[in-house]
């Protein structure tokens, strides 16, 4: 039996974040992840980093970690660029939502300017006309994820982290159980992504697919991240839905999004989705009708019953600890997750109000 | 001889046999096909709208599989965007 101080399960971007931020703390670190960096959930997301703010807790999380992200901006082949999220209203109904988003993210300090139709049209000539406005928010961007984990895992490394090339079949109380038999014996903290339910099933999860869609390079079709207002109505339904959320990657490529569905585990494009994703995306920008599609992928999101993610002790397990859970908020929150969940192994006060994301909520 | 028709490659009038391909009449013409991001020049591989080596802008749209478009009079191409 080896003694570890502090095992990460999992090296998506959440368990790679942790690994960054325990690893300069002085943590001696280890790693364990069966598959690719990043090669989970954290592959088959869009990579946008976004405030969002449909509830405190989630503004608060979102802009906190964006905050951290500005020191990351040049992790080798993050592939950073500020595009800007531009918020679109397609009626004078949702644009009268647009005045309360900027409040809400003005009072977070977040700047966003508001813009009419005409100067919608200016920003994105591609959007269809008669738009009611929208929202930019200027400071956002995108990154490729799975290279982020990569360069957190590297730096980790680099300090001293150690990955092992295992699978943790299970979590006990200050140790896991790898395939091989092994025990790892330290502070546990789980970032297992969709694998969650399988090393603590008291903390339910549930599985929301998504597709992407990418294009071959159409550079300055599109310059800011567009998203529909109505966006966070797919989040928060229970339906099957779909939303407008198209991309500029930094390579000219469109990447278009997006879809979700509970209650579906498998990991096939479906194309009556792909379809209905791809129709609502042409009543914003007709144009991208004519344009090439490369490639169709699917992924698997891990959400909690509630929405919120889990970062914290699991109480009723000594020496372990989550963070997992985060739906489709992963990328744009795993700096904050990873500065949260080690200031509170640390001891010290967190930024911002953890009471939200106390796994143990779920035992109440 | 066959018709031609006249077709502009890369900014340059060039007079290409009716009825080809426009992949084949930028071979005929001796243009250059696309390059690759990297820098690596590209050529048509299949013919037969597979291997998408052979894209260039025709008349404006992006990406188009010249291999799979019959040049017509007056075409615009551009092969190295």
């Amino acid at each position: 039996m080896s003694a570890h101080e502090l095992i990460i399960v999992g090296a998506g971007i959440v368990g790679a974040a942790c690994a960054d931020v325990a690893s300069a703390e002085g943590f001696k670190v280890t790693v364990v992840e069966p598959g690719p960096i990043g090669g989970g959930v954290t592959a088959a997301g869009m990579g946008h980093l976004v405030s969002m703010d449909a509830a405190p807790w989630e503004l608060a999380l979102t802009h906190y970690s964006l905050g951290l992200w500005e020191s990351l901006h040049d992790l080798p082949g993050s592939e950073y660029s500020r595009c800007g999220t531009l918020w679109v209203a397609r009626s004078d109904a949702e644009g009268a939502h647009i005045a309360d988003k900027q409040a809400r993210l003005a009072g977070a300090g977040i700047r966003a300017e508001v813009v009419d139709g005409a100067q919608l049209r200016q920003l994105e000539p591609e959007l269809i006309s008669g738009l009611a406005g929208g929202l930019l928010v200027p400071d956002e961007g995108v990154v490729y994820p799975p290279a982020v984990a990569r360069a957190m895992i590297a730096r980790a490394c680099h300090r001293g982290a150690t990955l092992e090339r295992a699978r943790v079949t299970a979590v006990g109380d200050h140790e896991v159980t790898l395939d091989s038999g092994q025990h790892l014996r330290g502070t546990v903290v789980v970032a297992a992504g969709c694998a969650l339910p399988t090393l603590l099933p008291e903390l339910p999860l549930r599985l929301r697919k998504g597709h992407l869609v990418i294009t071959q390079r159409y550079p300055g079709t599109v310059r800011h991240q567009l998203v529909h207002l109505g966006y966070a109505d797919s989040v928060h339904g229970n339906e099957a839905s779909v939303a407008f959320n198209v991309q500029p990657r930094p390579t000219g490529q469109l990447l278009i999004g997006s879809s979700r569905e509970y209650g579906r585990t498998d990991t096939e494009v479906s194309m009556p989705m792909v379809r209905r994703m791809l129709r609502h995306t042409f009543e914003f920008l007709p144009g991208v009708r004519r344009l090439n599609a490369l490639r169709i992928w699917t992924g698997l999101r891990p959400a909690s019953t509630d929405g919120r993610p889990y970062i914290g002790r699991v109480g009723a397990r000594p020496g372990v600890w989550v963070a997992a859970g985060h739906e489709g908020l992963g990328v744009s929150t795993a700096p904050g997750t990873a500065r949260l969940l080690v200031d509170q192994l640390l001891g010290h006060q967190p930024a911002i109000d953890m009471q939200p994301f106390d796994p143990m909520r779920m035992a109440a | 001889m066959s018709t031609c028709v006249r077709i502009i490659v890369n900014g340059r009038a060039f007079e290409v046999p009716e009825g080809i391909s426009v992949a084949a009449a930028i071979a005929h013409a001796g243009q250059p096909f696309r390059r690759a991001l990297g820098g690596q020049r590209r050529f048509p591989l299949c013919g037969m709208g597979v291997c998408f080596e052979c894209r260039a802008r025709i008349d404006g749209a992006a990406h188009q599989q010249t291999c799979m478009v019959p040049v017509r009079a007056g075409m615009k191409v551009d092969t190295d965007d």
